[in-house]
């Protein structure tokens, strides 16, 4: 009693940097009005959730631009475990406004939905509170308990069609291999904590590198903590779970999969590699190389295949995954500045088209309600501006210029070749060659879209809400801005002590 | 390379006029079709004033330098920068590419193919001409890159919307070869700045620091800037497409294709690749020369075993691009002279031989070869035009495509120092054949469809050139026989730029 006593004296409260935490506030208090707010409102005035976690995420907002504008744009809280520097910041950003979008997408459909609304509101929300959070996470416990935040209520969505079996199919998927990765990540974890003594990365970074010998024990532990994320970002031979939860899914849940939770499996990978194993890159990067190419490669050749939208473009986005991991297999040596520039910049890039692609998808099967490609036909006759829309996203996501997809490839491309070994060069070709092949079903969706008849000749027009032609607006803005003068984006990606800063 | 920098905006404005007049037919509601032609016009007419205000205040005096440049800020973080200019080398094809265009939307005035929608039939193709126009003034390689790219898109659509039965395997094959082509060309620029010490895309940069790099890696390079040119050019083995692209692609389609998309890649070779890698270009001159003269013999008897007209004049196109191919590969200022000459030339009469086959299409409702006969007294001007086109495509002097041909050829009997100098003579040799192949092959065809008899067509709405046609086709065929005429005109201004770009190879 004495002990407990006397210890908690000793134990002073932390202070706490309210500014550097505000993002986080905001959506904390969001989730819990939005929740409240729920319980009181009738059915006819759910609306107002959409509204209000609308606003949340916006009001998030405030507060990141507020601290990327301070002069000491980087803060360290908790002795160093939750760091706000300009890449976190820029990740905030990037989550909170791919959130809105996805706000945007998913009102008509969860309205016309007969779902249970309030919940899904409050789900998304604190995913993406988990995202918040990974953006700053550097401390072993930190960047679990952000996972896991983000995780579960991704599950949780992914089944949100209760008495669908298919949506079933997909929640249990998710979850079994999601907690397996876990499972998995959290062993190295616990290996990586044995080794250091410490949960803190940079200390895991310091015990790596002073240690001299490099152990199995490390070795084990980057392994599994690199497979643990492998499965959170779908990078073959870990992706199964991705073509059954996606197309099961409902789709604006897709879309928040593919691009937002997608996206904090690589921010966790990437501070991850580059903060607690810069030592270990002799491990991870042939790791990462061999994950690289596999996931470019059978994503795109099982994407060929597909004949379900939505199960294409997970195979797309599988693929998709592995241009990402591209510059990381050079992270490591020189290139690591442009690698992590590369990251961050795909990221922004393929949210913006991703996103506009699945809003384009949601407004065409609010009339065709099938998720065939062949739906797609002759889209262009009825709809011009959602086929001239879909066409711009999907040459977005090829890579053709002048679309934020390019620039994307362009960074991955540029950092392999600041490494100029000959494994980045050999990289670079399969990347090239993988680029081309993922055209034959990105064009073949543009060809059911211009040149293929319309289904049944069923050509009444399609009424798009005006929530889903903001959100169009938004992404396909986005995506010209981004292609056209990509100095915009490439600037977030120019810190140039980015790497320095995640070590102090 | 000395820079001239007045009137610097003149070349922004003539390169995105086009996307002025994209956004106004965007706002042009579609059922207004008088609306939009007169917009898609004016837009055309308009970038070709600007144009000819570039052709009056070009300084001709010092072709051999760049000109209207324009330098500023694009992609600071990755060293690119939005820079553009032209000489001697670039002024001809720029302005080409809007000529060629104005032409084309006149004719599709009144030619708009099925299934119809002009709005986005003429969208795509002022998209088109900004793409050509850019890459004939970038000056910097990502900015060329992404010019090169632009074109891509609405060539696609272009053929595979308005195209013919084949124009869904058509437009993907030609997507898919053109782009692998560029992915690896991209990844060429790339080592090429990485090689020159990161510092800049600048074409004038990489060309100064560009011999530095040593032998091997320069061969590597030039095989990733070789492959996406050449695809586009296209020499043989890389070809296949652009018999199915031509043949499938509405008419207006083949006629930029043939115009000055395919020049895209020879210039490649001339602005880019030879001058930045210039070991590697003496390395790979002679496999480039026999690949061209390969194409020369192989578009011939490609030709010859023909049955359509349409896929006639597309394989002569391998066969012409040939020569250009062999003039850039002697590496010496005569050789490349003839190759920019060729290609302008090319231009103007395969353009012209592929508006006469969507006249020939529309009125007899075939291109069968064997289907057709006696134009020239069914419809003797269109039968004149087609003749005089015919006599320009294989090389008759006096018509532009003899200044092309002829000096290509001779340009191989003394190829620069370094090359192998039996090797292109007996190219020279291989080349001088493939004329003889040329002539037999037009001649036959020109035997076939415009001499003899109709062949059961009573048609009674055959008519002879209309308005629109004249409008469209007189610039082309007065250009056809000036150059031929005084080929000088053309010359005087490429010749200082190709001595700049050829001057690691002394001359």
């Amino acid at each position: 009693m004495s002990f407990l006593v006397s210890s908690a004296a000793v134990w002073t409260a932390p202070s706490v940097d309210y500014h550097a935490l505000a993002p986080e506030i905001v959506l904390a208090v969001g989730l819990s009005i939005v929740l409240l707010v729920d319980l009181f409102t009738s059915e006819r005035n759910k609306w107002l959730l959409s509204v209000l976690t609308g606003f949340s995420l916006l009001g998030a907002v405030l507060p990141v631009l507020t601290l990327a504008l301070h002069d000491d744009s980087t803060r360290s809280l908790f002795d160093g475990r939750y760091v706000v520097d300009e890449f976190s910041l820029v990740m905030k950003g990037l989550f909170l406004l791919a959130g809105y979008v996805i706000v945007l997408l998913s009102s008509s459909h969860v309205e016309e939905g007969d779902y249970w609304r309030g919940e899904y509101w409050f789900l998304l929300l604190t995913s993406l509170l988990g995202m918040v959070m990974m953006s700053s996470a550097r401390d072993l416990v930190s960047v679990f308990v952000a996972l896991e935040f983000l995780s579960i209520p991704a599950y949780m969505l992914a089944a949100w069609r209760k008495r669908d079996l298919k949506s079933n199919e997909a929640g249990v998927k998710y979850f079994l291999l999601g907690v397996f990765a876990s499972a998995v990540m959290l062993y190295g974890m616990s290996l990586l904590y044995g080794v250091a003594n410490s949960t803190l990365l940079i200390d895991i970074a310091e015990s790596i590198s002073l240690d001299g010998e490099f152990g199995a024990i490390q070795a084990l532990a980057i392994v599994f903590v690199v497979v643990g994320f492998a499965f959170k970002v779908s990078a073959v031979p870990f992706h199964t779970w991705a073509p059954d939860t996606y197309e099961g899914a409902p789709t604006p849940v897709t879309a928040f999969l593919s691009v937002a939770s997608k996206a904090a499996g690589f921010i966790a990978l990437v501070v991850m590699v580059l903060t607690a194993f810069p030592e270990g890159r002799d491990v991870w990067q042939p790791f990462v190389w061999i994950l690289s190419a596999l996931t470019m490669t059978i994503g795109n050749v099982f994407a060929l295949r597909q004949t379900n939208l939505v199960r294409m473009i997970a195979y797309s986005s599988v693929s998709q995954g592995g241009f990402v991991l591209m510059p990381l297999a050079v992270a490591g040596g020189v290139a690591g500045e442009a690698a992590l520039r590369a990251v961050v910049v795909y990221l922004i890039a393929y949210a913006a088209t991703n996103l506009g692609m699945f809003g384009v998808i949601l407004s065409v099967s609010r009339k065709t309600r099938s998720g065939d490609i062949a739906s797609l036909g002759g889209l262009f006759t009825y709809a011009p501006a959602l086929g001239v829309l879909l066409t711009i996203f999907l040459a977005s996501l090829a890579g053709i210029p002048p679309l934020g997809g390019w620039i994307g490839k362009f960074a991955a491309f540029q950092a392999l070749l600041t490494d100029a070994t000959p494994w980045a060069y050999v990289l670079a070709v399969i990347g090239a060659v993988n680029s081309v092949i993922a055209f034959g079903y990105y064009g073949n969706v543009m060809r059911e879209v211009w040149m293929r008849p319309v289904p049944h000749g069923d050509t009444t027009p399609i009424t798009t809400p005006s929530s889903l032609q903001i959100a169009l607006g938004i992404t396909v803005i986005a995506t010209l801005v981004l292609g056209i003068l990509p100095g915009v984006v490439l600037h977030f990606g120019d810190m140039a002590d980015l790497v320095g800063a995640f070590g102090g | 390379m000395q820079m001239i920098r007045d009137n610097n905006w003149v070349l922004s404005v003539g390169t995105f006029l086009p996307i002025v007049g994209v956004l106004l037919l965007l706002v042009t509601p579609k059922a207004n079709d008088a609306a939009i032609k007169a917009v898609a016009l004016l837009t055309s007419i308009a970038t070709v004033l600007v144009g000819v205000f570039t052709l009056v205040n070009f300084d001709f005096d010092q072709a051999g330098s760049m000109q209207f440049v324009a330098q500023t800020n694009w992609i600071p973080v990755i060293k690119s920068t939005y820079f553009i200019g032209v000489d001697g080398i670039s002024l001809p094809l720029y302005l080409l590419s809007m000529v060629v265009t104005l032409l084309v939307v006149i004719y599709s005035l009144d030619h708009v193919p099925s299934p119809g929608n002009p709005k986005a039939f003429f969208v795509l193709m002022l998209l088109l001409q900004t793409g050509m126009a850019g890459t004939f003034i970038a000056q910097d390689l990502i900015l060329f890159f992404v010019f090169f790219e632009l074109v891509l898109l609405p060539m696609y659509f272009m053929i595979g919307v308005w195209g013919g039965e084949q124009r869904q395997y058509a437009s993907l094959k030609f997507f898919l070869y053109t782009m692998f082509g560029s992915a690896l060309m991209l990844v060429a620029f790339l080592a090429l700045f990485f090689k020159t010490g990161a510092e800049s895309f600048a074409i004038p940069y990489l060309v100064e620091n560009g011999a530095g790099i040593a032998k091997n890696a320069q061969v590597w390079i030039f095989a990733g800037m070789f492959i996406g040119f050449a695809v586009k050019v296209p020499m043989f083995p890389f070809h296949t497409w652009l018999p199915d692209a031509h043949t499938q692609a509405p008419t207006q389609g083949s006629v930029i294709l043939a115009a000055i998309l395919l020049k895209l890649g020879t210039y490649g070779f001339v602005r880019i690749a030879i001058p930045t890698l210039p070991d590697a270009a003496i390395e790979w001159a002679p496999w480039i020369g026999g690949l061209a003269v390969i194409g020369i013999i192989y578009g011939a008897f490609g030709c010859l075993a023909q049955t359509d007209m349409k896929r006639l004049i597309a394989f002569s196109s391998v066969a012409h691009m040939g020569f250009v191919m062999l003039g850039i590969s002697t590496l010496t200022s005569f050789g490349v002279n003839a190759a920019v000459f060729g290609m302008v030339a090319h231009g103007l009469i395969t353009g012209m031989l592929f508006f006469i086959a969507g006249s020939v299409k529309e009125r007899y409702h075939t291109l069968e070869i064997a289907k057709l006969g006696g134009m020239l007294t069914q419809a003797p001007r269109l039968g004149w035009i087609l003749g005089l086109c015919s006599m320009a495509s294989l090389g008759l002097p006096g018509l532009a495509g003899f200044w092309g041909e002829f000096p290509a050829i001779l340009s191989a009997y003394n190829p620069a120092d370094g090359l192998n100098v039996t090797v292109f003579r007996s190219y020279m040799v291989v080349a001088a054949i493939g004329t003889v192949f040329a002539a037999a092959y037009l001649l036959w065809l020109y035997q076939r469809t415009a001499f003899g008899t109709p062949k059961g067509h009573d048609h009674h709405d055959l008519h002879d050139v209309n308005t629109h046609e004249w409008i469209a086709w007189l610039p082309l065929l007065i250009a056809i026989v000036t150059f031929g005429v005084a080929p000088n005109l053309l010359f005087s201004i490429i010749d200082p730029a190709v001595q700049g770009t050829l001057s690691a190879f002394g001359g």
